[in-house]
């Protein structure tokens, strides 16, 4: 018998919905890519060794309801994502024929619910093993290249997502770029007016106050509604600051946008600035005047390295919340990963919106995980 | 030499800092004493200038503070305050070597001077150097401050209850190893406490600060024998008047000839000290060994009660 302390809570309680994902449909077949999709199970598609496959899931699940080492549960939760992928990847070149040219397969709930599943064991087992910084970002780098492999082999074509993003290739690097450009440019461009202005409010009481309630203002604006505020002032300067135009500048597209995102990374920008300049110990502050630093050395030397940490959090912070936001800037015409998810809206295209959703997560998720590290790494030293 | 002449701050109309006049000689400590609030460090700062004198100057051999850079100046006075104020993003060895580095000293010349100066306050420069503040003991990170203060070889060290935040036993040590250094290096030093008894066994010289004022100014026996008046007299608790006394002097000088049993006292320790066994081991005189002659070899100096009472009498 399992003694009842061998058992893991988590384990335990995911192998349920795990379980349950064997009776969803498998994969979803459609005759054209707007159409109703027809599900299909497991054993449909890959005949008797679908039930194997589904013995082997459900052992697996098995042996993560027992306690076992992170290290194994890291491995096993690996393989088992990579797996399922794998399977999912097969079910659907075995289902393609059957609607070609026009149909689409993609995963059915089932199969999202098994990779769901099989994800957070590994997320979970990997929290446990409490690997170093440098190690965290070598596994992230580690998982997005591995699926980028994956993809480029060639395996996943015949899944709908995959046969929209060869549909698409081009456009979606662009918008790629687009996409980039438009969350770190208008961070950048954030940091440049925002760490003055945080320096400016942690050496001044007089302007911290009314600094913080514009910001906190500009905040609270809807992101939808400032994105089409944008487009009345930038129009103006458009139609009537010669050159402005030549140079891009217009009251739709990429201008409205960026500015946008450079108000609503204002805030955090300047208060974490703020706050991480005014949380230098004053004795070590104190210290460094009399020591005969000038100004320009004690900010370089003391304030800035000692206010790092803090100031990371707040490019973290910055910046996960600009790779979202970018997206609605496509409602304006700025381009970006968004244009592919408002298409997808439009079109009741949900394959669309996933191709415009999923690199939007994985983008803001790896940014994150190295803003995490540069922040882990630089508090390592002192505290 | 260091003067300050005529020195004041004004809050709000209110001086908190009343024309101080001092003069610091080279290689002396002097300890401004003082309750919290009596402007004590107000003082202090201004002779680095980290606060700005309203009146009065402060001369450096002569040379007015004011006519100097601020940074230059401010190079020139080691500094150590109570919080050791270490930078702490920076190895032990990178803080020491800060104001020789802002002084553009060569890479070899600082690596030298901040393993002398580790060295001279115990601490093994291989050990020690590479650590950060954080990974210190409260008294190995003063020490680490003080030496940080002395790296540049300034002209006067500023010191801001340096010791106040140890426990007593690591206390009293930091005190012997500041005496030491300072013998060694010949440092001028001005520290600011409100403890007395620091003051007492620490300063050549002593100022009693109340109020904005310097009340009194000299050696520590005149302090503890002729209080200038009653605030002075309360620093020194009246019954504490004649230990403090005997505390100031060595019994080196007052040795008889004779024997006397039981343990002995060495010849440096100072005639409280002798007191206290005497009451502890109910004798009236005690042999006086060289512990390091021959702790057990037959005692024929002596010190004696009487000696020790007659010394401690007010004159």
């Amino acid at each position: 018998m399992i003694n009842r302390a061998r058992i893991d809570r988590l384990g335990f309680w995911l192998f349920w919905p795990g379980m349950a994902a064997l009776l969803l449909p498998f994969a979803g077949v459609r005759r054209s890519r707007i159409a109703l999709p027809d599900a299909q199970s497991l054993s449909n598609t890959f005949g008797n060794w679908g039930y194997v496959a589904g013995a082997v899931y459900l052992a697996v699940l098995l042996a993560f309801v027992v306690r076992l080492s992170p290290v194994w549960r890291v491995g096993l939760g690996g393989l088992l994502c990579v797996a399922l992928v794998l399977v999912t990847g097969r079910g659907a070149h075995l289902l393609a024929p059957d609607v070609a040219p026009y149909g689409r397969v993609s995963p059915g709930a089932g199969a999202w619910l098994a990779l769901a599943v099989a994800g957070l064991l590994w997320a979970d087992a990997m929290v446990r093993l409490r690997p170093p910084p440098l190690w965290r970002l070598a596994t992230g780098g580690a998982v997005l290249g591995g699926v980028c492999t994956l993809i480029a082999s060639g395996y996943l074509d015949d899944l709908s997502v995959i046969v929209e993003y060869h549909n698409r290739a081009r456009s979606f690097w662009s918008e790629a770029r687009a996409h980039i450009l438009l969350a770190l440019g208008s961070f950048g461009v954030a940091c440049l007016i925002g760490l003055p202005l945080g320096l400016w409010a942690a050496k001044s009481r007089a302007i911290r106050g009314p600094l913080a309630s514009v910001l906190t203002g500009l905040q609270t604006i809807p992101s939808i509604a400032m994105f089409g505020l944008m487009i009345v002032p930038l129009g103006w300067v458009a139609a009537n600051v010669p050159g402005a135009g030549a140079i891009g500048i217009s009251g739709i597209g990429m201008a409205p946008a960026f500015l946008a995102l450079v108000l609503y990374a204002l805030l955090p920008v300047v208060s974490n600035t703020e706050a991480g300049l005014r949380a230098v110990p004053p004795a070590t502050e104190e210290a460094a005047r009399a020591m005969g630093l000038n100004a320009r050395q004690r900010l370089w030397q003391v304030e800035i390295p000692l206010a790092l940490p803090v100031l990371l959090t707040g490019a973290r912070i910055v910046l996960v919340q600009n790779i979202g936001l970018a997206t609605v800037g496509a409602l304006i015409g700025a381009g970006g990963f968004g244009a592919f998810v408002f298409q997808g809206l439009g079109q009741s295209a949900v394959d669309l919106i996933l191709l415009g959703t999923i690199p939007t997560v994985a983008l803001a998720f790896m940014t994150a995980l190295l803003l995490d590290t540069a922040v882990a790494l630089c508090r390592k030293d002192h505290r | 030499m260091i003067e300050i002449k005529g020195l004041s701050k004004i809050y709000n109309g209110e001086r908190v800092v009343d024309h101080a006049d001092m003069q610091l000689e080279t290689g002396t400590i002097t300890v401004i004493v003082g309750t919290s609030g009596s402007g004590k460090s107000t003082l202090l700062r201004m002779i680095n200038r980290l606060i700005d004198a309203d009146e009065g100057t402060v001369l450096i051999d002569g040379q007015d503070t004011r006519d100097m850079g601020l940074d230059a100046l401010r190079r020139r006075i080691g500094y150590v305050i109570q919080d050791h104020g270490l930078f702490p993003h920076w190895t032990v060895a990178r803080n020491v070597a800060t104001v020789p580095k802002l002084l553009g000293w060569s890479a070899p010349d600082i690596k030298a001077r901040v393993r002398e100066m580790l060295e001279t306050f115990q601490l093994d420069p291989d050990r020690y150097g590479p650590r950060f503040p954080h990974e210190l003991s409260g008294g190995q990170a003063q020490r680490v401050g003080v030496a940080r203060a002395l790296a540049a070889r300034p002209d006067m060290l500023l010191m801001d209850e340096p010791f106040g935040a140890l426990d007593p036993v690591i206390r009293a040590q930091a005190q012997d190893e500041l005496r030491t250094v300072q013998k060694q290096f010949g440092a001028t030093v001005l520290m600011v406490t409100h403890d007395m008894a620091e003051a007492l066994s620490l300063g050549d010289k002593i100022a009693v600060m109340n109020a904005g004022k310097i009340v009194q100014i000299g050696p520590p026996e005149e302090i503890v024998t002729r209080p200038a008046n009653p605030f002075v007299r309360s620093l020194i608790a009246a019954t504490d008047r004649p230990f403090r006394r005997l505390a100031l002097i060595g019994l080196e000088d007052h040795i008889v000839s004779g024997t006397a049993q039981g343990p002995a006292i060495a010849p440096d320790a100072s005639l409280a000290d002798a007191l206290s066994q005497m009451i502890w081991s109910g004798r009236d005189a005690l042999p006086v060994v060289d512990a390091q002659t021959a702790p057990d070899a037959p005692a024929h100096k002596i010190i004696t009660l009487r000696d020790v009472l007659r010394l401690g009498q007010a004159q």
